[in-house]
């Protein structure tokens, strides 16, 4: 399993999710923004949390006009697998491949505390190791996570089971809790919070590897 | 014939999307005794001088601009002044 890590000035989290995702077992090659095609043999792409282009006009806006990003559409448009973590969520919602927006955290502060999530959908690689209403513990560390979508939109996440993690309480007033979402064909995830800083037990908890695991080992199955 | 041309583009969240920095904006606006001020949004502007053929083009140009980078319009709405 080759998973490719995209790095952005101001990416900061690329390190620590390609870690995670190698000790799950995945092969990781680093990509950079620049690249205009993403390493042969990609089956999953990592979009890491940090701050890409110093969140210059909109969080994740630079970022999703970058060489790369346009790799990475086409890459999902194909049925390929994607990750996209904190930062990673904001550039895969402006490049389309994901419903709504992150606006600002209602308090306005920027929140870096570890949180309780419910995994509201096992229906998906990235969940399949969870129990449905399963509640995990993760980190979450944003200024702008506030996950916004409007009635129909959510409406369509609602009916078609994307939403893959809600709030057990919010911490940034996103809309129905959510902190994380699935494409409609659900191997596209993006999540604020930081799963691969929840991997060893030297983090505190190790939530967050069940799903790098579950994943690769979907991966695996085909 | 080519000219250089202003254009400024005025970027706001959509009605309805709550702005948490508008709102707090306002809260402040009413510590400091502003009492009668019911709403505050808040948003962007971006001036921008481009070459172009005349003011219509400029516009067209301004607005594919828009769509693509400058607003998000899952979220935002823009206006557009050629000036």
């Amino acid at each position: 399993m080759k998973a490719a890590i995209i790095t952005f000035p101001g990416s900061n989290c690329d390190r620590d999710l390609a870690v995670a995702f190698e000790k799950a077992g995945a092969q990781v090659v680093r990509v950079w923004h620049k690249d205009t095609e993403l390493p042969q043999g990609t089956d999953v792409v990592g979009v890491p949390g940090g701050f890409s282009f110093g969140d210059y006009l909109r969080c994740g806006a630079i970022a999703a006009q970058s060489p790369i990003a346009r790799a990475v559409r086409d890459f999902a448009h194909k049925g390929g697998y994607v990750l996209g973590i904190c930062n990673g969520f904001q550039i895969l919602t402006e490049t389309g491949l994901l419903p709504g927006a992150l606006l600002r955290n209602v308090g306005l502060t920027y929140v870096c505390k570890t949180v309780e999530l419910r995994v509201e959908t096992t229906d998906s690689a990235f969940t399949s190791g969870y129990g449905r209403g399963q509640v995990i513990r993760i980190p979450i560390a944003h200024h702008d996570g506030n996950y916004n979508i409007d009635e129909d939109g959510l409406k369509l996440l609602r009916d078609q089971d994307r939403i893959a993690f809600t709030y057990v309480d919010n911490p940034n007033g996103s809309v129905a809790d959510i902190a994380g979402v699935l494409s409609e064909n659900r191997r596209v995830l993006g999540m604020m919070p930081h799963p691969e800083r929840m991997c060893e037990p030297v983090h505190g908890g190790t939530d967050g590897s069940v799903l790098f695991r579950s994943l690769i080992g979907m991966m695996a199955l085909g | 014939m080519t000219a250089r041309i202003k254009a400024r583009v005025h970027v706001m969240l959509k009605d309805g999307v709550l702005d948490p920095q508008g709102e707090a904006v306002r809260h402040a606006l009413g510590t400091l005794g502003f009492s009668g001020v019911q709403s505050v949004r808040q948003g962007k502007v971006i001036e921008l001088e481009l070459d172009a053929d005349g003011p219509d083009q400029a516009r067209d140009e301004v607005k594919a601009m828009c769509e693509k980078l400058l607003a998000n319009t899952v979220i935002e709405k823009y206006d557009i002044e050629i000036l």
